[in-house]
């Protein structure tokens, strides 16, 4: 499988590289194919198409098995997503705390969907269900840090503070 | 002198500001030239007091809470650290003696006996708090009579399903193979849940023991923690306290000098629910998607790789080294009927205070509620609880008085699960919830089976039928039908007890589904 321009992976120099030392650390791994998908998605923040052919072969799977793999968790990414990830709990123990009102406020302050990207490239919106902060209720989570009893408030200060530290650099 | 502060590192206490918390206070000192140690331990579990900073004194710790950055300078002019100081006991924030507060006091920290208390990653505290005594006895046993101390205390799957411990240890006791794994489940999926990250985030070591234990007691050298992708703090502490383990001697080839060997390494998952189903889970720690398997085999008997295998939840493990440690009577002594123990409870959703509770099974619902969760956070009734996450049965008001117990909450056609409590005030609109639990089983369905990969999004279109009006009656009928087949035909427990949120929020709240009764 050629992938040829889109590629954004490529962008990246040194990739190639990069992706063979991965796959030579986790080749021989027992069950090394998620352990290698989240190395390959905590160096890039997804995991490119281009990339399939080489971890098939090292792992003897098909291309299609692999994609099968990736597509099947919900965790792992096939599209850059924004430079932070935004994700908001939709789980029963944060709807009974108003996290319907959390995700419509989300949509509308940054004019996208779940599962999309803000125009200026910043958040990507994504649902998820449960944070394991349920006495906190609601909770979301900005990459990788959480946040408990959000209020559309905290909610706006929030998405406000990951634009603007992205309008400095 | 310098005065040992503590703070939380714990992920929730964290997503209240404990970061900010720490931060001034260590800068507050400073800028007072007063000597502090702050230690990072545990959450106690006390959650609507966190950011809780402990002073310790030479008559226990002394708590502040709910401290934010903002109320540190003021503590500080109240001589917060001096707990004696007449200022510092009349500040607003004070709690006095932890150990003191009744709503831990009354508590039976068994499992959780720790938790909050030392700083998760170091080892001498771990050592300091009566840490692997438990391995220290099964060293002295017999691989069967380790097998035998679990199964005489009673213990059952904390995961959900509540099967023996012990016997399922028996079980792949009894397989030769030239291979055996210790898988432990800590992909908490279940809304409502988090003692599995408690306990990963606050006691990693209860963990790696309850382990370790189990691959001497049924002869197997390698183990996993599959661990939940939502959970990257858990990943850190653990991986630093394996780390640590492993120096020491308490992981590795020779464990402790003996001729047990015991490996140790954490996987991530990926974020799918069904991946927390122990079948699913193993075809996903071999790298493929997470299917649900044909059972049996069983796990027990061809689980990893095709080796016998025991899976078990995180309680169900890191119970292991007290029972070890304090024997299977000890254990059993606690709890009713058939449900021996204690069980951590959380409580979650609309309640006041929320947080984790552990205590012997017997407890009721009510007690729960209003006696240690003080009600609803919005201060209007609770009218249902979902306990048991998105499987588990809503209950109305007039079931709040059945005790914790597996078997009382079959009879009652819910299931406990694994402890998870979540409140709903009146506000709740039990139709929406039947509609998200069909959504839910839709979106994480693995598609192996037609019930639940079709069922489920029938089951979404029938509910925005009723919701909109469209010939309710009719359309209840087909949502019965509907579950029934899922009941009935599912191949794994996410399409087979979707029907319990379903028919419970119909049969118990009939209202909001705009009919006059269940019998419909
Ligand atoms: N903790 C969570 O986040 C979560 C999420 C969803 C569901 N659940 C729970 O999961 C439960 C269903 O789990 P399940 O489908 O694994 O239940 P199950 O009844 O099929 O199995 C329970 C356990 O016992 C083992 N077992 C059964 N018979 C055995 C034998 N003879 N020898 C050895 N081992 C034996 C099974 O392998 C399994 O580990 C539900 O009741 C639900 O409460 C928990
Ligand atoms: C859809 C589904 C999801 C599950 N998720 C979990 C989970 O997240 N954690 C867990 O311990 N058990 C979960 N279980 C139960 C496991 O299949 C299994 O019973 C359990 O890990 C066994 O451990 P225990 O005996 O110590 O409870 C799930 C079951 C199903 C059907
Ligand atoms: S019930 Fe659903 S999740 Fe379980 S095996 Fe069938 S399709 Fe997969
Ligand atoms: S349900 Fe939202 S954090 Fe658990």
């Amino acid at each position: 499988m050629q992938d040829t321009f889109i590629d954004q992976a490529s962008v990246q120099a040194g990739w190639t590289e990069k992706l063979d030392q991965l796959i030579a650390h986790y080749k021989s791994l027992p069950g090394a194919l998620l352990p290698l998908l989240h190395a390959i998605q905590d160096e890039l923040s997804y995991i490119p198409e281009s990339a399939y052919p080489k971890i098939a072969r090292a792992l003897s799977l098909s291309v299609a098995e692999v994609h099968g793999v990736v597509s099947f968790y919900h965790h792992f990414k096939t599209h850059k997503p924004g430079r932070h990830v935004l994700q908001i709990c939709r789980a029963e123990s944060c709807q009974a705390m108003g996290s319907e009102g959390l995700e419509a406020h989300a949509k509308q302050c940054l004019s996208i969907d779940y599962h999309q990207t803000s125009q200026d490239q910043a958040i990507t919106l994504e649902p998820v269900y449960c944070l394991g902060n349920c006495a906190l209720s609601p909770a979301v989570m900005m990459d990788e840090e959480i946040f408990g009893r959000v209020s559309k408030a905290d909610l706006e200060a929030l998405i406000h503070d990951a634009k603007k530290a992205e309008a400095q650099v | 002198m310098s005065t040992i502060v503590y703070i939380p590192r714990d992920s929730s206490a964290l997503s209240v500001g404990a970061e900010k918390v720490a931060n001034a206070i260590s800068q507050e000192a400073a800028k007072r030239g007063i000597a502090v140690t702050i230690v990072r331990n545990g959450s106690r579990g006390l959650y609507w007091l966190e950011t809780m900073v402990e002073v310790s004194t030479d008559k226990g710790r002394v708590a502040y809470g709910p401290v934010k950055a903002a109320d540190v300078s003021g503590l500080f002019k109240a001589d917060f650290l001096n707990t004696e100081a007449a200022s510092a006991k009349a500040h607003r924030l004070n709690l006095g003696l932890t150990e003191e507060l009744a709503w831990l006091k009354q508590q039976q920290r068994l499992t959780f006996a720790r938790v909050g208390i030392t700083d998760p990653v170091s080892l001498e505290d771990y050592l300091a708090h009566d840490g692997y005594q438990g391995l220290k006895n099964a060293l002295e046993l017999s691989a069967a009579d380790i097998v035998k101390t679990v199964t005489d205390s009673g213990l059952r799957g904390r995961g959900g399903a509540a099967f023996p411990t012990g016997i399922k240890w028996n079980t792949v006791l009894g397989c030769a193979a030239d291979q055996k794994y210790i898988v432990c489940n800590a992909d908490e999926g279940d809304s409502g849940t988090y003692s599995d990250r408690m306990i990963m985030e606050n006691d990693p070591y209860v963990l790696i023991e309850g382990m370790t234990i189990a691959g001497i007691a049924v002869g197997a050298t390698q183990g996993y923690i599959y661990l939940r992708s939502e959970y990257p703090h858990a990943l850190v502490v653990l991986n630093e306290a394996i780390a640590k383990a492993e120096q020491a001697g308490y992981l590795g080839d020779n464990i402790l000098g003996s001729s047990y060997g015991f490996n140790l390494e954490v996987r991530r998952a990926a974020g799918a629910y069904v991946c927390g189903e122990e079948t699913s889970l193993l075809e996903s720690l071999e790298g493929k998607r997470g299917l649900v398997r044909f059972k049996p085999p069983l796990p027990a008997i061809e689980g990893l790789f095709g080796k016998p295998t025991v899976v078990n939840n995180v309680i169900s493990l890191a119970t292991v080294p007290i029972i070890l440690h304090k024997g299977a009577q000890y254990y059993a002594d606690y709890g009713m009927g058939r449900s021996r123990g204690t069980l951590p409870i959380q409580l979650a959703g609309n309640i006041k205070q929320g947080g984790l509770v552990e205590l012997a099974f017997g407890i009721t619902l009510r007690e729960l509620l209003y006696d240690y969760g003080g009600g609803s956070a919005s201060g209007r009734p609770i009218k249902a609880v979902q306990v048991g996450g998105p499987l588990g049965a809503f209950l109305p008001e007039s079931q709040f008085d059945t005790p914790l117990d597996y078997e009382a909450f079959s009879a009652i056609w819910a299931v406990l699960g694994h402890g998870g409590i979540v409140a709903f005030d009146d506000t709740v609109d039990m139709a929406k919830m039947a509609r998200y639990a069909f959504e839910f089983c839709a979106i994480e369905s693995c598609g192996k089976c037609t019930p639940c990969r079709i069922g489920s999004t029938r089951g979404v279109e029938v509910m925005d039928k009723i919701i909109a009006g469209t010939d309710r009656v009719k359309n209840i009928k087909l949502v019965r039908d509907l579950s029934d087949t899922m009941l009935n035909g599912s191949l794994c427990a996410l399409g087979g007890m979707t029907p319990y949120p379903v028919l419970s929020a119909i049969n118990h709240f009939p209202a909001d589904f705009n009919i006059k009764d269940a019998a419909v």
